[in-house]
């Protein structure tokens, strides 16, 4: 069954914050293998003209993500997550992510679509810092892929 | 904001230096742990051909963070990046046999924008195959 229309537009509580570390920054860039000093060196970040390090770009994610559970495990919605494939990702900032940044994020659904049996949700996260600042907004795609015949 | 790439040294189809990235299964470990993301079909063979891949995959938003860094690498400051968005075309395939996969990325600038910010289009292919879809970062230059 499609899912219901009637979300569109449904937004959910900002999640409760968290505080960007220095080391998952750290830990973060050493697994993508990108040795930039903005992400290590408080000196380098500050030549750059940041107050700190900061994040590589697609670190937001992490949070993003995990914000969108309330969308994915509402009961209400009725997504089957065993089906659930990452369309496309889409990052806008107002600027970087830094350590020290404590960040929530409040999740809307943005489109509801029915395409060839599958359901595409477009799920918004607007992330914020602790004073209320926009850091980012974190745009993504989640496909829901079509139930294949007699599995249901 | 410092950035080594000035708006007036590029023009629309100036090319960024090309990069190939590595990943093997050990990537996928480390990038799981990094992450917090650890579908098994990043790391579990058995799982992964169990619901219809043809091996173990890359986390998409692993091959999303490679592209990005052809761009970070150019601006020298990955806080120039003011907006990145990829579509996750076909996945990564990282064989279990030592060697692993290469995600080759190369990028060209597209538009210049107002406010010294220029698109970039970015291209990679893993395979022989596209893995990313309009891949497309906005970076302010100097």
């Amino acid at each position: 069954m499609p899912l219901d229309p009637s979300f569109i537009g449904r937004t959910y509580p900002p999640t409760e914050p968290y505080e960007v570390g220095r080391e998952k920054i750290r830990e973060f860039a050493a697994a993508i293998g990108d040795a930039n000093p903005a992400y290590t060196d408080t000196e380098a970040a500050k030549a750059f003209g940041h107050p700190d390090v900061i994040a590589p770009p697609t670190f937001p994610f992490m949070l993003s993500f995990r914000a969108a559970a309330q969308v994915v495990n509402d009961p209400e919605l009725g997504l089957d997550y065993s089906r659930v494939v990452h369309g496309d990702q889409k990052f806008v900032y107002a600027r970087p992510v830094r350590a020290g940044d404590r960040l929530s994020v409040t999740i809307s659904i943005d489109a509801i679509k029915s395409l060839a049996g599958n359901d595409v949700l477009t799920v918004r996260g607007e992330v914020d810092d602790a004073g209320g600042e926009h850091v980012v907004t974190s745009i993504m795609t989640l496909v829901a892929r079509a139930a294949e015949a007699g599995e249901e | 904001m410092t950035v080594t790439v000035r708006f007036d040294e590029v023009q629309v189809g100036t090319e960024l230096p090309a990069q190939s990235f590595p990943v093997t299964r050990a990537t996928l470990v480390q990038y799981a742990g990094a992450s917090g993301d650890f579908n098994p079909i990043h790391w579990n063979e058995k799982f992964a051909l169990e619901v219809g891949l043809p091996d173990v995959i890359a986390h998409g938003m692993f091959t999303m963070a490679e592209a990005a860094r052809v761009v970070t690498d150019w601006v020298g400051d990955p806080g120039a990046v003011v907006e990145y968005g990829v579509r996750f075309t076909k996945p990564v395939v990282v064989p279990n046999d030592g060697v692993g996969a290469t995600v080759e990325v190369t990028g060209k600038v597209a538009a210049l924008l107002e406010d010294n910010r220029v698109r970039v289009d970015l291209v990679a292919t893993s395979a022989g195959q596209k893995v990313l879809g309009m891949a497309r970062a906005v970076v302010r230059l100097g």
